[in-house]
């Protein structure tokens, strides 16, 4: 393929990535920036996510989009469920503490892991996308007979990955929306600043915990929803972008909302146009190697606030 | 205090971010695999403990070998009415997790029907089934359960190449017979031992070399091969490019994908504009999904697509988004269509197994089968039990007995016991030789378009295991 159809072809599938990468992500993020929990459970939440969302559409018979659409309202819903029960008996019951909520939320992976396997399987079951129409791109190149439009091979996309692309934006700006013009919103950013000046001025910090918690997890699961009809439910699909989340929160700073989403659209697309033109482990290397370099010169993440 | 909290603050801070990393390092390090750190240290330790206790195993086998006495109580346990046990290495989680459902419910079928025609020597077969996670050191750890721990007479089933490199050394160091049904070329290659053998299912270089001619005269002479990155997958890349080479065809491209990728599109853009054949093989859980990005990168103007049916097994042919398929061909080990000239064998075998004329399960039409693979495990124990009664086999001592009846078997003819069809067995190399067939995707459906003759599959021999010790 020709250098700027492949590139565009790159560009596309990196967009992809760092979508529902930011998607992921912002989930740990907001987790980790109020409740200061690294949330090392959260690759489940999004195959639960996933998963959920192929229960829900192969029990709702009729058109495939019916099941889908209802999917992607009830399976994120049903994750923060199971993630607010998972505050209050768990994370609540070890006063947050640092050390023993990263044990326990390792002990949730293999729970939700396990659990996952005994019931939904081994196998890596389809999700039907509500519409998936194949768009052939035009490109255009200066040929013999002057300046033309070519339709190269290869170079194309579908309606749902545009869509994939659109709602995350959309999901995004929605978040922003309501952490920064909302009173939920104010009520977050006041228990972030200061949890005890918080509990102090009558905001119920145990339940805005528990909100957190919830709206962190079903992020992660709208995510997966998002992209299973893309690729598929599979209760091992966790641990990739568990991986990527921590790596990209790193790198935006912890708890900044804004440089979780630059940095996934920076690891995201880096990811996809890297992995086009070489490989996909030439991706994760360097994104690994982006890490390390954040923490040795730039400690605080690129957006991150010094706390000293 | 202001700053005491600032403190604390800055020391949580460095402490969680060094967490994080951790985190992240260890699911770097455990991605696609089931595994936790704990375990790891577990089987670290019982590696110690294993080695010295295979040491003192050893040299007490030695020394019986030696006398040539076996002592009362292993002959206690070859009573007549004994079970024969048979340790089943069977992929049910992990990436061949689809493959090991098939495999399970094939075995059980030819166990029952093995049974109810009287078992082995008057001995019923007992199957011992562990779990291997795909994992190739799992897999060791298996064979060694199987040898010590369930005093089994044989290990078997194993499918996928990467776990047989693993668990093939042990099996060898165990001195039990190890029946693999995996389709690699490890066997044929000379790389394992006299203790494994593949006498069920064909292995890949003589598939592939006998599918390069009709892709070469049928489809195009310029190939892009895009396969697994594993040794399954490098069978493929090396034995097909030589033998398409060899026709006159040229391969434009190699295109590697890790068998746990779950989105592929990315690798498409390398296939070349000049390919006149796409070569397809891929395994994994997201098999469905290779085969849908690569109908939407191509769009109507699709090129001649050649596949391994590896790449859709257990995946239903009539999904969404397969339509692009039409008109393509499919390397097929035993049509998942019962055909029009089905052979009664067949018919015998797939009622066995619960498997309907399209290939999926009798119970539920959307659990489609490994059709092309399972029968390897039929077949195998077939081989096992015809070798079981020409060596006499009462029971561990005995193994090499056992080994020394199976290198002895030449043909297999067309039968109940062999329902894919007539093989060659060289006992050389412990691998079988059998028909392939081409399949045509007709209206949705495979239809056998060209088998090919054992001849077409056979090649030089690479090893002589009987010329090995035991």
């Amino acid at each position: 393929m020709d250098f700027g159809p492949y590139l565009f072809v790159a560009s596309l599938e990196g967009a992809i990535t760092a979508a529902v990468l930011a998607l992921t992500a912002v989930g740990l993020s907001i987790v980790f920036g109020i409740m200061r929990v690294v949330n090392v459970a959260h690759g489940e939440f999004y195959m639960l996510g996933a998963v959920l969302a192929w229960w829900i559409t192969s029990m709702i018979a009729g058109h495939p989009a019916l099941g889908f659409w209802v999917a992607i309202v009830a399976a994120p819903l049903l994750v923060g469920a199971l993630a607010v029960l998972c505050d209050r008996f768990i994370l609540n019951k070890v006063n947050y503490d640092p050390e023993r909520t990263i044990v326990a939320t390792i002990g949730l992976l293999y729970v939700i892991q396990q659990t996952t396997l005994m019931t939904f399987g081994p196998e890596a079951r389809p999700v039907q996308a509500p519409f998936n129409e194949r768009i052939a791109l035009p490109w255009f190149e200066y040929g013999e007979s002057g300046f033309q439009m070519i339709w190269p091979w290869g170079l194309s996309t579908t309606t749902y990955k545009l869509f994939v692309i659109v709602a995350a934006i959309v999901i995004l700006l929605a978040l922003w929306f309501v952490m920064t013009r909302t009173r939920i919103g104010l009520i977050m950013r006041a228990t972030q600043l200061d949890q005890e000046m918080a509990q102090a001025h009558g905001i119920p910090v145990n339940k805005v915990y528990a909100l957190v918690f919830g709206l962190g997890a079903a992020l992660a699961a709208l995510g997966a929803v998002l992209v299973v009809p893309i690729q598929q439910a599979y209760y091992l699909m966790g641990s990739d972008p568990l991986l990527l989340s921590f790596i990209v929160v790193i790198i935006g700073g912890l708890g900044s909302v804004l440089g979780t989403v630059v940095a996934a659209v920076l690891i995201g697309m880096s990811d996809g146009i890297i992995s086009v033109f070489f490989t996909p482990t030439l991706a994760k290397i360097l994104a690994t190697l982006l890490v390390a370099f954040v923490l040795v010169f730039k400690p605080n993440g690129l957006f991150g606030k010094s706390r000293e | 205090m202001a700053v005491g909290r600032a403190q604390r603050g800055v020391i949580e801070d460095s402490f969680l971010r060094a967490s994080l990393l951790d985190f992240a390092w260890l699911s770097a390090s455990t991605a696609g695999r089931n595994q936790t750190l704990m375990t790891d240290k577990i089987i670290t330790s019982s590696n110690i403990s294993r080695r010295t206790a295979l040491k003192t195993l050893g040299a007490g086998a030695g020394a019986l070998a030696l006398a040539g006495t076996m002592p009362g109580m292993i002959g206690c346990a070859n009573a007549s009415d004994e079970p024969i046990k048979i340790g089943f290495q069977v992929h049910r989680t992990g990436i061949g997790a689809a493959y090991g459902r098939w495999y399970d419910r094939t075995t059980e079928a030819v166990v029952k029907r093995i049974n109810s025609e009287g078992g082995i020597n008057g001995r019923p077969i007992e199957i011992i089934a562990e779990d291997d996670g795909t994992d190739p050191k799992r897999g060791a750890e298996v064979v060694e359960k199987f040898a010590n721990k369930h005093n089994c007479d044989i290990a078997f089933g194993t499918l996928f190449s990467h776990v047989v490199y693993g668990s093939a050394p042990r099996a060898g160091e165990l001195a039990i017979p190890y029946f693999v049904v995996s389709e690699g070329h490890h066997v044929a290659s000379g790389k394992l031992n006299r203790y494994t053998l593949q006498p069920g299912i064909t292995d890949v270089k003589s598939q592939v070399e006998a599918m390069a001619p009709f892709i070469a005269e049928n489809l195009g002479k310029k190939v892009t091969m895009i396969f697994p990155d594993f040794a399954f997958g490098h069978d493929h890349r090396d034995y097909f490019s030589a033998a398409f080479e060899a026709q006159g065809g040229q391969i434009l491209e190699k295109i590697a994908i890790p068998p746990t990728e779950t989105s592929f599109s990315k690798y498409f853009p390398k296939i070349p504009r000049d390919t006149e054949v796409i070569y397809h093989v891929m395994v994994g859980p997201a098999v469905l999904t290779f085969v849908k990005e690569l109908g939407e990168f191509f769009g109507p103007s699709r090129p001649e697509i050649f596949g391994f049916i590896d790449s859709l097994e257990a995946v239903d042919l009539a999904s969404p988004g397969l339509e692009f398929l039409e008109g393509t061909y499919f390397w097929e080990g035993n049509p998942r269509y019962a055909q029009a000239e089905q052979s009664e064998f067949d018919k015998v075998y797939r009622e066995a197994v619960g498997v309907d004329e399209n290939g999926a399960s009798v119970s539920d039409a959307k659990d489609v089968s490994t059709y092309a693979h399972m029968f390897g495990c039929w077949e195998t124990l077939y081989v096992v039990k015809a070798g079981m009664e020409a060596a006499n086999y009462q029971g561990p001592k005995d193994r090499q007995k056992l080994i020394e009846a199976v290198e002895a078997m030449t043909d297999m003819p067309h039968s109940f016991e062999h329902p894919q069809g007539a093989k060659v067995f060289n006992g050389k190399t412990h691998q079988t030789f059998g028909h392939q067939y081409i399949s045509k995707v007709t209206e949705g459906k495979l239809m056998l378009a060209h088998t090919t003759s054992i001849e077409d599959t056979l090649y030089e021999d690479e090893v002589d295991y009987t010329k090995m010790s035991f």
